[in-house]
């Protein structure tokens, strides 16, 4: 049961990571990773929807007939959304207006159907809350990725605007990395997401093919590797 | 006996790549000296600049994608790519920006896409937008024409400018810049004033575009006409790109010369001759059938015109080129040329079609 719940968190942050490998959801990945708070907040969002869509639709998974589960998975994450959407209206309302239309936009992130489609309604309620946590986190480590180079490059700041998340207190937080920096516009402007993105993804490539040879040489030469590791 | 059949082509024009890239560096280097005497050395320092990255930025990249270095850096590619990216930008600009923009053209726009020949959108013009949206103040400090010479800017005042930003008898750039004629109509316009004014009203105007700028667009057509004899590029992309400019400037300067600049103010300003013959001709990114290098051209020559006067930008020749870059392979695809020995219109016969 671990390890299969150890293999659930792998799918979800690494090997099907919903941004670098399914690439989906990218609208609001690309439109809004623009600041590191920025990208928290609409991961955190995202991971939240993801994680109560994926309980609600394992739990009538055999209720629901086939023809018409994916309405009924629409309404199920439509709710979820719009309880997401009013808890930030509440709660963290600068953040909210800053983020904007994509909150409500979560609705269409096909990466949050695919999985109530693909997973949730094969599998247990335990198993859909990992994979949906999984798969959340793994978006949001993305986004926060993104958010962080997109920002240094165009700011050269880091956590700018931490108030809208965790309050006046917070201010503390915002890192100002070099000091007089004039900006470089493109990293904030949408072709700036899309090159990084793509940077990203050629960086786990590189790292999941350096991982391949190296198990291929274990198998190969056991023993060596193993007077490698001991050195 | 073995006799050997090689696969066509059997006769060769003996030209090779490096062949044509160091003939259409020749073909720019009037226009390189008359745009020295108007601008001063600005220019020259930032193409060495700017080829000395280019030559970099390429070795590194071929490096890392494990290539043979020494064959592609002499094929003068990236040496061209670094001319033409540094006769847009402007002469004094610092060298950072010159860096930035060819080390981003070579890396993304070229070697990220495979290298020479698997590029679909001009380096030089990747290079060139993204300082354009990445850093507007810089490349909008344009000089006007003559100042250095008025000024005795030399070549050491100049290196000394364009890599520590400090001016001779205490200037600094906005005294010395100046808007280019056609920001100066842009600007102008909006303040309803008409075309024969702003003309009369600024001393940068000569008798087509800004003074300067037009000899520098002369030596230009020059040289790509020297281009056009020697056969490295074909007449369609220019023909297509001046002469569809020309026809739509010519409609709505008849419409309402008080609003629209002439057409020969539209051709001799920016960089229309520029694109026309060095840019636009871009072999790897332009159309390939000669239908289609009209139908680019005529595309790009549009593009030029409705940015020029409705978009927010002075000059719309790189969006242009690289929207007409975008939209190449499908011009390709459905202006391929007639297979020899095939009958026209039956498209069902003809091996070629549908194979991209």
């Amino acid at each position: 049961m671990n390890s299969d719940n150890a293999s659930i968190f792998k799918e979800g942050l690494w090997h099907n990571n919903t941004a670098l490998v399914q690439l989906l959801g990218l609208c609001p990945l690309l439109a809004v990773s623009g600041t590191v708070v920025n990208a928290l907040g609409l991961g955190v969002a995202t991971t939240l929807v993801m994680a109560g869509s994926n309980i609600t639709v394992s739990l009538i998974r055999n209720l629901v007939r086939p023809e018409l589960r994916i309405p009924c998975f629409v309404l199920v994450i439509a709710s979820f959304v719009t309880a997401v959407e009013l808890l930030m209206q509440a709660f963290l309302y600068d953040l909210y207006l800053v983020l904007g239309i994509f909150i409500p936009l979560i609705v269409t992130n096909c990466v949050i159907i695919a999985r109530a489609e693909s997973f949730a309604a094969k599998n247990n309620v335990w198993r859909s809350l990992l994979d949906g946590l999984s798969m959340g986190i793994g978006f949001t480590a993305v986004l926060l990725l993104l958010g962080a180079i997109r920002e240094i490059l165009g700011h050269g700041t880091l956590f700018t605007q931490a108030e809208l998340m965790f309050g006046e207190g917070a201010q503390w937080l915002t890192i100002t990395l070099i000091d007089d920096y004039r900006g470089f516009l493109l990293a904030i402007l949408p072709p700036g997401a899309f090159l990084v993105l793509g940077l990203l993804i050629a960086g786990k490539n590189v790292i999941d093919k350096r991982r391949a040879q190296r198990t291929i040489q274990t198998v190969a030469t056991p023993a060596s590797v193993a007077a490698e590791s001991s050195t | 006996m073995n006799l050997d059949t090689p696969s066509s082509p059997h006769i060769h024009s003996g030209i090779n790549i490096t062949g044509i890239m160091v003939r259409v560096c020749l073909a720019l280097v009037p226009a390189i000296i008359a745009y020295t005497w108007f601008f001063g050395w600005g220019l020259c320092i930032n193409i060495l600049i700017a080829v000395g990255t280019a030559l970099c930025a390429e070795a590194l990249m071929l490096r890392i994608r494990q290539r043979p270095i020494a064959p592609f850096l002499a094929d003068g590619s990236a040496v061209l790519t670094g001319v033409l990216l540094a006769f847009c930008l402007p002469p004094f600009s610092p060298w950072w920006i010159t860096v930035m923009g060819t080390a981003f053209a070579i890396i993304v726009a070229k070697q990220l896409y495979g290298g020479l020949g698997y590029n679909p959108f001009n380096p030089a013009m990747v290079g060139y937008v993204m300082l354009l949206i990445s850093f507007p103040l810089e490349m909008t400090q344009w000089v006007p024409p003559n100042i250095v010479n008025q000024l005795q800017i030399g070549f050491l005042d100049t290196l000394n400018i364009i890599f520590t930003g400090s001016f001779p008898y205490s200037l600094n750039i906005d005294a010395l810049s100046m808007a280019t004629p056609l920001d100066t109509v842009k600007t102008e316009l909006g303040l309803n004033l008409t075309v024969s004014e702003i003309m009369r009203g600024n001393a940068i105007f000569g008798d087509f575009g800004g003074v300067g700028w037009e000899w520098v667009g002369n030596w230009v057509l020059l040289g790509g006409v020297w281009l056009i004899y020697k056969r490295i590029i074909t007449w369609h992309i220019p023909l297509a790109v001046m002469g569809s400019l020309f026809v739509i400037s010519f409609f709505f300067f008849m419409l309402d010369p008080d609003t629209y600049a002439s057409p020969m103010f539209h051709l001799f300003s920016g960089a229309t001759l520029l694109a026309a013959f060095f840019i636009a001709t871009d072999p790897v990114s332009a159309s390939t059938t000669p239908r289609g290098r009209i139908f680019y051209g005529i595309g790009i020559g549009i593009l030029i015109y409705v940015i020029r006067t409705w978009g927010s930008y002075p000059d719309g020749v790189a969006f242009a080129v690289l929207l007409m870059n975008m939209a190449a392979p499908t011009i390709d695809y459905y202006t391929q040329p007639r297979v020899f020995g095939y009958k026209k219109g039956n498209t069902n016969e003809n091996p070629r079609r549908g194979q991209n």
